[in-house]
């Protein structure tokens, strides 16, 4: 954990806390005893048990085929929103809204989905060959009446469906800032190979692969990227944008609850990309200003050479925080003021051995 | 000598790419071997690999797709296996080696697999259901499948020469530049791809000049079969995509190899480019594929329900507007790239109005059955399993058309979910379908029912229980091609995925069971009529198989549902057309041209991949060379004389006759009169 | 290119409904003849050629002001050449349409003497086109320099790569016509090289007048 204090637990986290360190492996809890499956189906758990884990492959055993059996059958009770702190459980305005119209727009559809699915395997059942009280129209081939109602249904759908699209493309736009009383909170995001970096330029601070935020502040975000394409995604704070080279993509977010979120890479950028998930923790003003404060004392600096050397290929890497030297570093990245990562090298370990040493460069 | 070629591309110390080419290198040198033992090389050499009859050049297409298809779905296997164990795990596979197979598993499953099966289909079907005796370009047509096997050839020597790509499917730039993919795996992407490309552009040309210029009398475009209309709507939009995919694979091969700037990071490049260019082509490129396996469901669910297509000219419209369309929507790949809403908005509603063509089709397909007299044979199977399945492949994809929806699911493995719930529900099911409808037409011999049904359950069943946890896991946030992870609650849900793919395996082992067991009790299941599933259009009004000129004389149509008519015609009156006076048929001879052409692309191709550049001027002039004998030919046709035409023919109405016959015992003509 | 044969219709001996065979629509007369079928085909494979020239013309339009502090079309156009190989693409058309005619009459020493001329005029034209490439290569400004540069480079290579071929087809023509005379099936390709090269005009035209043109006037 960074410099600041754990978040406030839930009034459900003394469940979990039975089972869980923070340092394993979820699955240790999976195991026969003390997992109460209905737990999860019941209550949400603290986002932390979701959260990534430090513990990397070092670790890992292989689950044993009776907890992967257990976890199987336990799956069906999990259901969707038990420990998935996926983009249906959202946890800010954002991603309410995205989930809103997500839910909308299935209802809509469901509406002629299922029937025509139950029409489906109605007709294909009633008039099979065997069945004699089918009546046989082997002329039936042409109705006008049938036909404006087959045109007509779906295009009703898809005129309520674009009225959705059209209207939620416009209060959804990424650039679009979010309205609060407080005062937007810029951060500025790097892709790099393989790590995301999180410029704080007003706080002169910058972390690597952990991001903490101040909850009901709107994050004013920008995102690049020092080499190929990556996306930002955070599920549960909602929409997620492209992070590319020589371009500024502006994202408006919100945390409106406490907690740590899992944040990931979502555009496949080459070997480390897996390793490209991060945490967010969504904290109390006064929290992040802590958080902020031990930051800003932080031994390491982030001047251009450290940022040169960050850039290059590697993964995972742990989290980190520096201080900023230079508060115009996003700036020279996305102006190409600094050149772009370098991509893999021939020594690099990263590339399959009998390739590089017969292509490097 | 060797440009980058060294020991070193072999892969001596990875097990799993060198044992499996070693199997495929034993099984091919097998497969030869008893080849030449048998004697059996003059025979294929003669009768396929030179051959230029279309209904040959169809089945070796399917062939081709078939065998790749077990490639691809190993691929698949191995991935849903590594996925099912890396939770804060590295799973068996290393990234270098997962990402190329990933890759290679969408690159061969979309231009290896799904593309040769659909052009094999509508090489076989197309002519057929038009009442000629071939394409419009035979020899032209064998190049095209050359070709294709061609870039097959490449991406599976990759396996063993070398590596893969490990960008993705569509090697999206800057990742897929020299400086971040400095192998030659792009470069084995980039070859096989645009070698493949001029093959299916070539039969592209052709079957649209065949559809649009070679029918035969009588055969006005609104009489045409439903499946010759989506044929054309498909090849259509391959003449107008494909270039554009061989203008933006050339323009990444220029950056690739000469240093220019297309995509790249420096010297201004613009890498959103090659984004729109790519979908520019993939968005049409799934409707290429989709189109022909619609064409396929509207002949079977009409053959099956004993009625004429409900809507036919509805159907038709459905599929010139979706032909249309496919091109006006291709920004819904990349919503999140910050297009600003007004450009978001205008093309998820475009992408949306397509669901109305194609909902239209869904419930032309449901009155057709309305009132039919339905028989669930594998084919029928297949389409109803198609019709439920795909109804909610049509949602998810709506669903991601709007925009802020894909805020959150774009990339995710909702999106996997959805669009292999399209392909998978849509045109794998629909490819199976016009393969069993088919097969009898092409062999003579119809594949065994009992085995296709299983085939058919465990596809249906294994697809839900392999993709509906992918469609949860992108609710649970999780993104595309991670070859490992950390959040515990992913897994189980992979690990059901993965015993999804198990059993679309056990589908896949039926298929190969029942191919097995057909082609023993061939004599058992001959088809001597011609037309078992009692059909409605002109392939079942000839033999099975057809004679090399297809039609002893060129039928004449008056409507729709062309042979159904004379059928019909034959029924009420008691008694078989009149012999008609047979003529002579020319036909075009057969060439090796399309082969030696594929053996100097081969050759071409390996060497731009190794840059071996005297190879690569060996290969250009041997192809070239190749292209002036072939035009230096005397003779390109032959003549099959009246006499045989005749004697083919006899043996077909001879059957048919005792197939009328049969049918007038069952049902007289005075009680159908009267009833 | 071989197409097929088929047997004329009064050997249908369904006589299904068409009381008068006259009232036929184009669309139901029957394969059409190996001509049309050819020369259609052969349509539709430039038509693709059009739509991968577009993609490179879209490339350009994106690109061209992407110069990376490298030279702009303007710098870099020499307006007096352009016009030189213009002029002699479009006098390699004239030449090419006089070998169709001298073919359709059967003439075979005009024939040769307009398929030399048009040959000469391409090879005039990729002569020009090649100086030019290379004296911007020489001063710096190569496909290497700037995405500008790159797109400019593909677009009118693509074209000259065009052009080289239809002149290696010239004279396989030449060669073709020479030992087996005005067949119906070399008719029938040299139809197609007509086509061919009077497209390259057209996509000479555009390049003609949306990079060189207005590159200039800029």
């Amino acid at each position: 954990m960074s410099g600041f204090p754990p978040p406030k637990p839930k009034e459900n986290e003394q469940h979990s806390s039975i089972t869980l360190r923070m340092n394993a492996p979820l699955y240790d809890s999976i195991g026969p005893k003390g997992w109460n499956p209905t737990l999860g189906m019941i209550m949400p758990k603290p986002a932390h048990l979701c959260s990534r884990n430090d513990t990397r492959s070092a670790s890992y055993k292989y689950p044993s085929w009776r907890k992967l059996a257990m976890a199987t059958a336990a799956m069906s009770l999990l259901g969707l929103s038990a420990c998935s702190k996926g983009i249906l459980d959202p946890q800010g305005p954002i991603a309410e809204a995205n989930k809103t119209i997500l839910i909308d727009s299935i209802a809509i559809m469901l509406a002629i989905v299922i029937p025509t699915m139950i029409a489906t395997v109605g007709f294909a059942w009633w008039y099979r060959a065997s069945n004699t009280r089918a009546t046989y129209r082997p002329d039936f081939a042409h109705s006008g009446a049938v036909e404006l109602v087959v045109w007509s249904i779906p295009i009703l759908v898809i005129l309520l469906l674009g009225g959705v699209a059209w209207i939620g493309s416009h209060d959804l736009d990424p650039a679009k800032p979010i309205e609060s009383t407080e005062q937007p909170l810029d951060i500025q995001v790097v892709a790099l190979d393989w790590k995301w970096l999180f410029i704080y330029p007003d706080g002169h601070v910058a972390t690597v692969n952990e991001l903490t935020v101040p909850v009901n502040v709107p994050l004013r975000m920008s995102l690049t990227s020092s080499s190929v394409m990556n996306v930002f995604f955070v599920p549960q704070l909602g929409t997620m944008i492209y992070a590319m080279s020589g371009m500024q993509s502006p994202l408006n977010l919100m945390a409106s609850s406490e907690g740590t979120f899992h944040g990931l890479g979502a555009h496949y950028s080459g070997a480390g990309f897996s390793d490209m998930s991060f945490k967010v923790n969504a904290v109390s003003k006064e929290q992040f200003q802590a958080w902020l404060a031990k930051a800003q004392t932080a031994p390491e600096r982030l001047d251009r050479a450290a940022y040169e050397e960050l850039a290059r290929q590697s993964s995972p890497v742990a989290p980190k925080t520096f201080t900023l030297a230079d508060p115009g570093l996003f700036d020279a990245i996305v102006r190409h003021k600094i050149p772009p990562g370098p991509g893999p090298q021939p020594e690099s370990a990263s590339s399959t051995p009998s390739v590089s040493s017969s292509n490097g460069g | 000598m060797f440009g980058k070629l060294t020991w070193a591309a072999i892969p001596f110390d990875q097990p799993i790419p060198l044992v499996t080419s070693a199997i495929v290198g034993l099984i091919v040198g097998a497969v030869l071997l008893w080849v030449l033992v048998k004697g059996y090389l003059p025979y294929i050499w003669r009768e396929w690999i030179t051959s230029v009859d279309h209904k040959r050049i169809g089945v070796m297409y399917v062939l081709l797709a078939s065998i790749m298809l077990l490639r691809g779905f190993a691929d698949a296997l191995m991935m849903r296996a590594q996925q099912a164990f890396a939770f804060n795990a590295p799973g068996y596979l290393p990234p270098e080696h997962y990402d190329q197979i990933f890759t290679a598993h969408g690159t061969i499953m979309i231009f290896f697999v799904a593309m040769p099966f659909v052009t094999g289909l509508m090489n076989f079907v197309v002519p057929l259901q038009l009442g000629v005796r071939d394409v419009a370009f035979p020899t032209i047509n064998s190049v095209g499948f050359w070709l294709t096997a061609t870039g097959a050839l490449l991406i599976n020597l990759s396996l063993f020469v070398g590596e893969f790509a490990r960008t993705g499917w569509l090697a999206y730039p800057p990742l897929s530049e020299a400086a971040y993919s400095p192998g030659v795996g792009v470069d084995y992407y980039l070859w096989a791809l645009q070698i493949a490309g001029v093959g299916t552009l070539t039969s592209g040309i052709n079957l649209v000049t065949t559809i649009l210029k070679v029918r035969t009398y009588g055969m006005t475009y609104l009489r045409m079969p439903v499946f010759c209309w989506t044929a054309l709507a498909s090849n259509l939009l391959i003449i107008a995509a494909f270039p554009i995919l061989t203008a933006t694979l050339v323009m990444l091969t220029l950056d690739r190899y000469l240093g220019f700037h297309f995509f790249t990071n420096d010297g201004g490049g613009n890498a959103m480019m090659f984004i729109n260019l790519i979908w520019a082509w993939g968005h049409p490129e799934v409707y290429i594929l989709i189109l022909p396996a619609f064409g396929v469901f509207s002949e079977v669910v009409s053959t099956f329900s004993g009625k004429p297509l409900f809507g036919y000219r509805s159907m038709v419209a459905a599929t010139m507007g979706i032909c249309i369309l496919s091109f006006m929507v291709w920004l819904h790949h990349f919503f999140t790239m910050g297009a600003g809403p007004d450009v978001n908005a205008v093309f998820g509603i475009a992408t949306m109005i397509i669901a109305v063509p194609t909902g239209v089709k869904i419930y032309n397909w449901l009155f057709t059955m309305y009132g039919g007299r339905i028989r669930f044979e594998t084919p029928m199977l297949w389409s109803v399993g198609f019709i439920i399945t795909f109804i909610v492949g049509g949602m998810t994809g709506v669903l991601m058309a709007v925009p802020p929806a894909d805020f959150v699911l774009h990339n995710s493995l909702f999106l996997i979910a959805h669009f292999h719930n399209v392909i998978i529900g849509g045109v794998v099911f629909g490819l199976f379908a016009g393969y069993t409808y088919w097969f009898p037409k092409a062999f003579g011999f119809k594949l065994d029912e009992e085995l296709g049904k299983k085939a058919f359950w465990c596809w249906f069943i294994g697809y839900y229980v392999a993709f509906t946890p992918l469609y949860i896991l992108g609710f649970l946030g999780m993104t595309r091609r991670m070859q490992h992870y950390d959040v515990a609650a992913w897994q189980p849900w992979l690990i059901i995925a993965g015993i999804g793919a198990l059993i679309i395996l056990a589908g896949i082992g039926f298929q190969v069971a029942q191919i097995v067991v057909s082609i023993r009790n061939r004599e058992a299941l001959r088809d001597v009529t011609g037309d078992p599933w009692d059909g409605r259009s002109l392939e079942w009004s000839i033999a099975s198989p057809p004679p090399v000129f297809n039609f002893a004389f060129m039928p004449d149509v008056s409507g729709e549902e062309a042979y159904w008519t004379v059928k019909q015609t034959a029924r009420s009156q008691g008694a078989l057309i009149p012999r008609p006076p047979y003529q002579p048929i020319e036909m075009p001879r057969n060439t090796a041209t399309g082969f030696v052409c594929a053996i100097f692309s081969s050759i071409m191709g390996f060497a731009l991949i190794w840059q071996i550049w005297w190879m690569l001027g060996l290969g250009a002039f041997g192809a070239f060379a190749t292209f002036v004998v072939f035009a230096w030919r005397d003779h390109d046709e032959y003549e099959i004389p009246a006499a045989t035409v005749e004697a083919l023919d006899a043996e077909n109405r001879r059957a048919r006759g005792i197939a009328l016959e049969d049918y007038l015992k069952t049902n007289p003509i005075e009680e159908r009169q009267s009833a | 290119m071989t197409a097929v044969t088929f047997s004329p219709s009064s050997a249908d001996p369904h006589r299904l409904g068409h009381a008068h065979p006259q009232g036929y629509s184009d669309s139901a007369a029957g394969p059409a003849p190996k001509r049309v079928i050819t020369g259609f085909g052969f349509w539709i494979f430039l038509l693709t050629d059009i739509v991968m020239f577009s993609a490179f013309f879209a490339a350009y339009a994106v690109l061209v002001g992407e110069t990376d502090g490298g030279p702009t079309g303007a710098e870099i156009f020499e307006l007096p050449r352009i016009a030189l190989e213009t002029a002699l693409l479009l006098a390699s058309s004239f030449t090419c349409g006089m070998a169709a005619i001298a073919a359709d009459a059967g003439n075979k020493r005009w024939f040769y003497i307009s398929m030399a001329v048009t040959a000469v005029l391409g090879l005039g034209f990729l002569g020009l086109e090649l100086q030019e490439f290379s004296e911007l290569i020489e001063h710096g400004a190569g496909p290497t320099r700037s995405a500008f540069l790159s797109a400019f480079f593909t677009l009118v290579g693509c074209h000259g790569l065009h052009v080289s071929v239809g002149i290696l087809w010239l004279l396989t023509m030449m060669a073709q016509v020479f030992a087996k005379g005005f067949r119906a099936n070399i008719m029938r390709r040299l139809l197609c090289f007509g086509l061919f090269w009077h497209t390259l005009d057209i996509v000479w035209v555009a390049v003609f007048t949306i990079v060189y043109l207005m590159g200039t006037v800029k």
